[in-house]
């Protein structure tokens, strides 16, 4: 599992999604998985992208990647305004010295609420974009390989081949979707204790959850842009849409593999039908 | 895996919000002594500490000298007054230790305040027979309070000019603030500057907005917290 990668630069965080969970060290090295880039369209080269393969050729590992769609990224965006929201507010209802600055409690609270309805809106929204759907199923299944990859010691080496998130991603995205559920069912209840009837030992019950919390979010967040920061590429991703092929084939090799192959076929399929050959349709790419 | 994940936490918050109180009680006995003499402040950020939290719903922490400080009673009296600092200071003193409970849920206790009685400043103006309560304005611009004159005149509600054995400080209402030791928190107003007496009561601030008028603790605003004093 060596050579075509290019880069000697392990970074951290991928797409900037990574979250506090067991994710560390980044790592030199190259190693590429399977990323024997395409020849060029109509050239009808078989590509068996379905395995990491050694020895891959230097060949097409410029150029960039589509990672995320316009719809994708607005999602990510528009969240991550909310939550930032939902913090500083937070921030100034809590922490003395703040509250002490900025006073005016009860439009801070007031902002705190309306961003915290608003946070789920955009994750529901999202659901409409199929690209959307199609990486939340990444994100939920966990392969063996991600199980390797989080015990691993090398993780930005290359030398496990991931596909689109990897584990880290993955725990981060479970722990921020869960975080709001629960945010969401404890600030309920510290907004409308009367209306619920709730019981004193569970209104103090949904503060601890709340304030706990809290403070467990700011840390995975805090994480999260920490990675983010450290890795430009992945930060591309989430802003552009575009990662760089190498930073692909080094950090997500299986995933860069398999839009490969993707392209392939797109490829081999506008070449037979501009050649009038319709049977491309049965034409097997492994 | 990340359904898993989800789920799990929706299962913590379940038992958080079960055993929470009984939690927070645990880590609040444990941390407030703690709390209380650290000087960075840092364990405030422990949530359910304990200690006091700081609401203020004027922008800007209010300022007064006690060099400038002025309390004016006015209203339904016979004698419309203005007292300084030096004036209140000068008064007999009553000290009370006391619980204090907000009505978000907060409690510190054993908190020891000292001050002028209420009633002695209502009885050197003398109280007009028509008073029936009174209003109480903060020199923050906003802030707003009331009590009937029975409420007034009980014991354990004064005009505090100390906390802690030391004066109050800027940041708990300081330079002087109403305490009203058997009623949540908001109706002890922070910094102080009138008392008038009206024929009826008006609701003030947070009564406008949710609140109890007659704030006991523990019977009042949907709470059964233990009574303060």
């Amino acid at each position: 599992m060596e050579a075509g990668a290019a880069g000697t630069q392990g970074g951290s965080g991928t797409a900037g999604t990574e979250g506090g969970a067991g994710t560390a060290g980044t790592q030199g090295g190259s190693g590429t998985a399977g990323t024997r880039g395409p020849t060029t369209a109509g050239g009808g080269s078989a590509v068996h992208q379905d395995r990491p393969r050694t020895g891959a050729a230097p060949g097409k590992l410029n150029g960039s990647v589509r990672r995320f769609t316009g719809g994708e990224r607005w999602v990510h965006w528009s969240t991550a305004g909310l939550m930032l929201a939902c913090i500083a507010t937070a921030a100034f209802l809590y922490v003395g010295p703040l509250a002490i600055l900025a006073g005016r409690r009860r439009q801070i609270e007031l902002i705190h609420v309306y961003a915290g309805f608003g946070l789920p809106v955009p994750i529901l929204l999202g659901w409409l974009s199929r690209a959307f759907r199609r990486d939340a199923a990444r994100l939920n299944r966990f392969s063996p390989r991600d199980w390797e990859w989080l015990r691993s010691r090398d993780r930005r080496s290359g030398r496990i081949a991931i596909g689109k998130f990897n584990a880290g991603q993955k725990l981060n995205a479970a722990f921020i979707t869960g975080s709001i559920l629960v945010m969401l069912g404890s600030g309920v209840m510290l907004c409308w204790p009367d209306v619920l009837s709730l019981p004193l030992s569970l209104r103090v019950g949904a503060t601890f959850v709340h304030d706990w919390l809290a403070l467990a979010i700011l840390i995975v967040v805090l994480g999260h842009i920490w990675y983010a920061a450290r890795e430009p590429e992945a930060l591309q991703g989430m802003w552009t849409g575009r990662v760089p092929r190498s930073w692909a084939a080094r950090n997500h090799g299986a995933w860069l593999a398999e839009q490969e192959a993707a392209e392939q076929q797109a490829a081999d399929l506008d070449a037979d039908l501009k050649e009038g050959r319709d049977s491309s349709y049965n034409r097997s790419t492994t | 895996m990340g359904r898993r994940i989800v789920l799990g936490m929706l299962g913590l918050g379940v038992l958080g919000v079960a055993f929470g109180a009984r939690a927070a009680n645990a880590i609040a006995t444990l941390m407030a002594p703690v709390e209380e003499h650290d000087p960075t402040g840092l364990t405030s950020l422990i949530p359910a500490a304990g200690g006091f939290r700081y609401y203020s719903i004027s922008g800007s922490e209010p300022l007064r000298t006690r060099r400038d400080y002025r309390l004016t009673v006015s209203g339904l009296v016979d004698r419309p007054s203005t007292y300084t600092y030096a004036d209140l200071a000068s008064m007999p003193r009553t000290r009370l230790v006391r619980d204090f409970q907000c009505v978000t849920g907060w409690r510190v206790p054993s908190v020891p305040w000292s001050g002028v009685r209420l009633g002695d400043l209502l009885d050197a103006v003398g109280v007009a027979p028509s008073a029936r309560a009174l209003t109480f304005t903060s020199f923050d611009g906003a802030d707003t309070e009331s009590l009937t004159l029975d409420q007034a005149r009980r014991p354990d509600v004064i005009v505090a000019l100390g906390m802690y054995d030391k004066p109050l400080t800027r940041a708990h209402g300081g330079p002087v603030r109403l305490y009203v030791a058997p009623m949540y928190g908001y109706k002890s107003l922070k910094w102080l500057s009138g008392i008038a007496l009206t024929d009826q009561v008006v609701p003030g601030f947070w009564e406008r907005n949710g609140y109890d008028v007659n704030a006991w603790v523990g019977k009042s605003n949907g709470r059964g917290d233990a009574p303060t004093s």
